[in-house]
């Protein structure tokens, strides 16, 4: 429409917030079909997901993994990629954090164990997304389809070693054993009770302040350093980037790497931290639901920490909507996750034009009344 | 018999509102769902029935990713509720937390073994009912070729194909037997088209009865046995009256019965910890034979198989569990 | 349908007729009270600087914006342009300067596309190549309506684009800058058939910056400077200078101003430099030549004949392949592959022909976009980390230099108008005083006022004693700001010549046929 953009507390403010609205508007009118109050559901959402210490910690719980796989999937936006294969990337990572735990366990605690699990997963991870992105920048397959595919390829692999190989002898579920008492990372109720403060138990862990130190990183590495230079130019106009003398090929395979070293720290959480062991699907669209959070979040590592929240919500209100109100099944409640990805996501941009409209007409009003008030003063 | 049954139900009304109050039930369905047309789905027909002769409601819930499990365990415990079932291996590291936190809640756990004083464990013998319908199988077939379409490769199913396998080859020295999974995520126990695609190689490579233990991708299965002329054979529930004609057999595991069980056990007092296995012996596996398959099971293959159950239940013929070593000698 | 009918112009109100036009962008007044009268079978130009309000004025006549207040009467009635619908409905068609065509569709289908007249396609199809033909013959505007229009030359797409719009009963046409991507001759043809739209009583305005265009073809000129019409003029009675003047506010040099040049050492020098496409087609084929110090080499061609593969290998875009390029004693071909950056660090500069797509990212801040090429570079980095006061410095520091308005470093590069993102690529290539500068069309939509000051640098880093090479499409700058011109046609070098022995016409020849080049210089 006009080349002015909105102010930035309406951009990401406001729109954003009727964005959410209208998406829970729809939902409770879906609500209201199953004959429930959508009243009642909203105050259970909500109060599953912030009114008490183990919802709080379930929600920024799952929080942790989706800003691990947002800014995976932002640092590859920033490059001009769109890595959907932060499942598999995570899944990976979550094996290469997995075997480091399961070798060195009994050898070292946690937090001298901690290292060597990021180091690991992040490797693995980063392999994992290293193919793609070399298929990419050098052989010219697209990263979209490489990306998915290697999701399922992932997921097969998974599933061999876990049921072949790394199956706990005589157990009949395949996942490993369990990674050894005090070399998994602890959970915030122990940190808190170490303090003498005592919350509920969640599977909330330290992982939360990796995440933290990632999202900063991220920003460093994005805004302040000539590698993210290189990077976001790359996202935004290849070709001058040649015209810099970047490496374009080599700099798309490292951001890809950096990617998928990111997803990759859902393995710290999981494996490491809540599930204390590789077992299968312990990503549970994590990955996917990354894409989301990026979008929401506009690939800046603040807006993806809001959108994590977010979805970690409605991830844990969600659980308990369907848990406390039986005629809500857990499919209602993935669709309401869905309206609101449709809304936050998909149609963010719906009623950008009308609300610059109006923005436009408010300005536009207030100039010329201060125009006329001018040449009143002046005659 | 119809007396006792009456009286039952009068004494049950008589005390249902106190019944009702006291016994609060829950169920923790597994990510599967509970209308997967699998073990899910048996324990949720088998809850469904106890609510319907009993008039007490239960609690469910059913997970949506790995984090939930011990989630709605504990919260299921936390609310009072008792006994709870727990659907499934996957749940098996919830279930021994939560039963060690809340000591005075009963759990019941279906297809995996936790060691608390407070849980009950049920598991299936598959490989013994599995026994028997690859007996049946390879008798049927003519080409002495016999086939198994798996759901998702999980140790479970492979115990599934190696008790099969051990029966084909008990019956038919010589059978031959081809193995196919249908995938390596979830989504492979509802996958009818890629089933049925699996079913028609393994035609084409001679076998002419085929296993599924698939969940909802068993449909396919069955479709492409009745297109083709072939023969297939039903799990988990008895399948018979599908495709009456080409549906062999059902190999039947009672999740239904277990579940029903563990919550009716709990209302009359009868609850026990422990281990419960379900082989031929206990009722726990078998095979169906029904009107809609009499016709196809001549009175030797019956007679034979049902020597053979004896013989199981009496120890005499030792079905190896894949599960116990990972391992199926009689498929190398 | 309805078809211009001559007879019309007998009533004498004006095809457009513009009352009083105002139009804000929040704080910014594109358009201040503008008015504008078009007579009936004229061709008008409208000039003005980036920024003046001339696309700002068009778009409100054209129905994407709506005017904030004022009166559009077309033939003497009021009308309402809401959106571009009703332009249409009301005799206007616009040719924009980047054509809205499908390449994959054929002429007549691009012709009908959005105005079939029956739900039934073939029908539409029968009668839309009558009435086609029927248009081609009155304007004397023929191209082949089943020819491919992605296939045409960009000649003939604009051709197309004017017969869409009459095609849609336009007897208002409206051009937005049609020579910018035109060869010379090509122009020339357009211009021959505005003549004849004008004979037949279309209106046609014509936005260009261009003022020997103005000159060539109009009848009446309007000047727009700063969002408000500064001077209407019959185009007879005025000439260059005083338009130029009337466009920027000041009196403004149109020549370069520049000393004879004194060619020193060879500091760049190619060899048979051959670049081929993805196909092996040659782009550049066995190139040669010299830049020395202290003087300009202009390469004159039309578009599309190797100009910008020449910039590329010369600037290390693109890897030498075929052939061997000597910097300043540093050998280059295809054993030993140096790219863009160490392309700088030989002291090669580099001002893109492509601004938007090369030279900077106009998604970047000022402050990024005038590092670019020298982000690595130990001045903007403290470690780990770029140095963020650094780097706005410099970018302060160019723009102080070269007077980039607004000075503003954190502003986006997109927000600058065409001059000043032009005068801060420049300032960024030329900050080093690089002993080689190649500079591709250094003034392609940069105003004039700019125009003037970019080739004063230009001449003063000659003057320094660096090589300059220029590739342009404007013969006139060619002319007159370089001291040897080599002519490129279909990839090969076919002609040199000395600027104070050009003309245009002997320039224009040789950019056409090779054959009848004059000179060689291999």
């Amino acid at each position: 429409m006009s080349n002015r953009t909105l102010p930035a507390w309406i951009d990401i403010g406001l729109i954003p917030l009727i964005n959410i609205c209208l998406a829970f508007i729809v939902s409770a009118g879906i609500i209201m079909l199953i004959g429930e109050s959508p009243v009642e559901a909203v105050q259970v959402m909500l109060f599953g997901a912030f009114g008490y210490g183990e919802g709080i910690g379930y929600t920024l719980y799952y929080a942790t993994n989706f800003i691990f796989t947002g800014l995976a999937v932002a640092v590859a936006f920033h490059a001009g990629l769109f890595n959907i294969g932060g499942e598999g990337q995570a899944y990976l990572g979550g094996l290469g954090v997995g075997l480091v735990c399961l070798m060195l366990d009994s050898w070292l605690p946690w937090w001298a164990l901690l290292p060597f699990a990021i180091v690991a997963g992040g490797l693995f991870g980063a392999a994992w997304a290293y193919i793609p992105a070399y298929l990419q920048a050098y052989r010219g397959s697209h990263i979209v389809i490489t990306t998915i595919m290697f999701n399922f390829i992932a997921s097969a692999l998974m599933v061999y070693l876990l049921v072949n190989v790394l199956i706990e002898p005589g157990s009949m579920s395949p996942q490993t054993r369990s990674i050894a008492e005090g070399a998994t990372l602890p959970y915030m109720y122990q940190v808190f009770a170490a303090f003498g403060i005592e919350i509920e138990q969640s599977p909330l862990n330290v992982s939360l302040i990796l995440a933290l130190l990632a999202c900063v990183l991220v920003w460093l590495l994005i805004w302040h350093t000539r590698w993210g230079y290189a990077i976001r130019m790359i996202g935004f106009n290849e070709k001058a980037a040649v015209y810099s003398g970047i490496n374009t090929r080599r700099t798309i395979v490292i951001s890809m790497c950096i990617s998928g070293a990111l997803a990759a720290m859902v393995g710290i959480n999981e494996v490491m931290g809540a599930q204390q062991r590789v077992l299968l699907e312990f990503v549970a669209g994590a990955g996917f639901t990354g894409i989301a959070v990026s979008l929401m979040g506009r690939n800046h590592p603040l807006g993806i920490i809001a959108a994590s929240v977010l979805f970690g919500a409605l991830y844990q209100g969600g659980a308990e909507l369907s848990f406390e109100i039986s005629t809500i099944t857990r499919d209602l409640v993935v669709v309401i996750q869905g309206l609101v990805i449709l809304f936050c996501g998909a149609l963010a941009y719906m009623l950008k034009p009308t609300l610059e409209k109006l923005f436009l007409r408010y300005t536009l009003s207030k100039a010329t009344r201060q125009d006329s008030l001018k040449e009143e003063a002046q005659s | 018999m119809k007396f006792q049954l009456l009286a039952l139900s009068a004494a049950v009304a008589i005390s249902a509102s106190a019944t009702a109050a006291d016994l609060k039930p829950a169920v923790v369905f597994d990510m599967g769902g509970k209308f997967d047309k699998s073990f899910n789905e048996g324990v949720y027909n088998g809850v469904e029935r106890f609510r319907k002769e009993t008039g007490i409601k239960y609690k469910e819930f059913e997970v949506t990713n790995p984090a939930q499990r011990e989630q709605a365990v504990r919260k299921m415990a936390q609310r009072k509720a008792d006994p709870v079932i727990s659907v499934g291996f996957a749940q098996a590291s919830a279930v021994e937390k939560a039963s060690k936190a809340y000591p005075d809640t009963r759990f019941t756990i279906i297809d995996m073994v936790v060691d608390q004083p407070n849980v009950q464990s049920v598991v299936f013998k598959e490989q013994e009912g599995s026994f028997l319908v690859g007996m049946l199988a390879a008798m049927k077939s003519e080409s002495k070729v016999v086939s198994f379409v798996g759901g998702m490769d999980i140790p479970l199913i492979r115990r599934f194909n190696c008790g099969y396998v051990q029966g084909a080859k008990y019956a038919v020295s010589n059978a031959e037997v081809i193995s196919n999974m249908t995938g390596t995520t979830p989504s492979a126990w509802n996958d009818p088209g890629k089933g049925g695609e699996l079913a028609k190689s393994q035609f084409d490579r001679g076998s002419d009865v085929v296993f599924a233990a698939a969940g909802a991708t068993g449909a396919g299965v069955y479709q492409a046995a009745k297109d083709a002329g072939k023969f297939a054979i039903g799990v988990d529930s008895n399948q018979n009256h599908l495709h009456p004609g080409t549906m062999l057999t059902s190999m039947t595991k009672q999740v239904d019965i277990a579940a029903y069980n563990s919550f009716k056990a709990a209302q009359d007092g009868s609850w026990k910890p422990g281990i419960n296995v379900l082989g031929l012996a206990e009722g726990g596996v078998d095979w169906a034979l029904d009107e809609h398959n009499k016709d196809l099971i001549t009175p030797e293959m019956k007679a034979a198989v049902e020597q053979a159950k004896a013989d199981i239940i009496a120890g005499k013929i030792v079905v190896h569990d894949y599960m116990a070593d990972n391992t199926c000698p009689a498929m190398n | 349908m309805t078809i211009s009918n001559p007879q019309q112009a007998a009533d004498q109100s004006p095809a457009i007729d513009l009352r009083k036009i105002n139009k804000r962008f929040g704080p910014v007044h594109a358009n201040r009270d503008v008015d504008l009268q078009v007579g009936r079978g004229t061709v008008h130009g409208i000039i003005g600087e980036n920024g003046a309000g001339k696309s700002t004025l068009m778009s409100i006549l054209y129905g994407f914006y709506e005017a904030d207040s004022g009166d559009i009467l077309i033939n003497g009635k009021t009308v309402k342009i809401r959106a571009s619908k009703d332009a249409i409905n009301a005799g206007i068609g616009m040719v924009h300067q980047h054509f809205m065509l499908v390449d994959t569709f054929t002429v007549l289908e691009n012709v009908m596309l959005g105005a079939e007249a029956s739900s039934s396609l073939r029908h539409s199809m029968v009668d839309a190549r009558k009435e086609l033909q029927r248009l081609s013959e009155e304007y004397g505007l023929a191209v082949d309506p089943d020819a491919m229009t992605g296939e045409l030359p960009v000649g003939l797409q604009q051709r197309v684009e004017i017969l869409k719009a009459l095609y849609r009963g336009a007897d208002i046409l409206i051009l937005d800058e049609p020579t910018g991507v035109l060869t010379p001759q090509e122009a020339e043809q357009l211009f021959s058939i505005l003549d004849t739209l004008r004979s037949r009583g279309v209106s046609v305005m014509l936005i260009t910056h261009k003022l020997q265009e103005i000159l060539a073809i109009t009848d009446h000129v309007s000047v727009m400077r700063a969002g408000t019409m500064v001077a209407d003029r019959v185009t007879a009675d005025t000439n260059k200078e005083e338009l130029a003047e009337l466009m920027v506010g000041r009196k403004v040099l149109l020549h370069v101003d520049k000393a004879p040049a004194q060619p020193g050492d060879v500091l760049l020098q190619a060899d048979n430099l051959t670049v081929r496409d993805a196909d092996a087609v040659p782009r550049l084929d066995d190139v040669s030549l010299k830049l020395r110090a202290g003087e300009i080499v202009g390469i004159a061609g039309v578009s599309g004949n190797g100009q910008t593969e020449l910039l590329e290998v010369l600037s290390g875009i693109r890897p030498v392949e075929d052939g061997k390029l000597n910097v300043n004693g540093t050998l280059i071909d295809a054993t030993n592959v140096l790219d863009a950056k160490d392309l700088r660090h030989l002291s090669v500069g580099h001002v893109a022909e492509d601004r938007h797509r090369l030279g900077m990212v106009t998604a970047f801040s000022a402050r990024e976009s005038a590092i670019m090429g020298f982000q690595d570079e130990p001045e903007f980095n403290r470690g780990l980390l770029t140095d963020g006061g650094a780097i706005t410095r410099h970018c302060q520091q160019l723009m102080d230099e070269f007077d980039v308005r607004p000075g503003n470093p954190d502003l986006k590069s997109a927000n600058f108008s065409g001059g000043n993102q032009q005068k801060l690529c420049i300032a960024r290539e030329m900050e080093r005083q690089p002993k080689v500068l190649l500079v591709g069309q250094p003034t392609r939509g940069v105003d004039i006022g700019a125009i003037e000051f970019i080739h004063q640098q230009i001449v003063k880093l000659r003057d320094a004693g660096s090589a300059v090479l220029v590739v342009s499409v404007e013969l006139e700058e060619v002319m007159s700001l370089c001291d040897r011109i080599l002519v490129m046609f279909e990839g090969r070098i076919v002609g040199e010549i000395a600027a104070s022995e050009a003309d245009a016409k002997t320039l224009g020849l040789m950019m056409g046929n090779a054959s009848e080049a004059g000179g060689n210089a291999g």
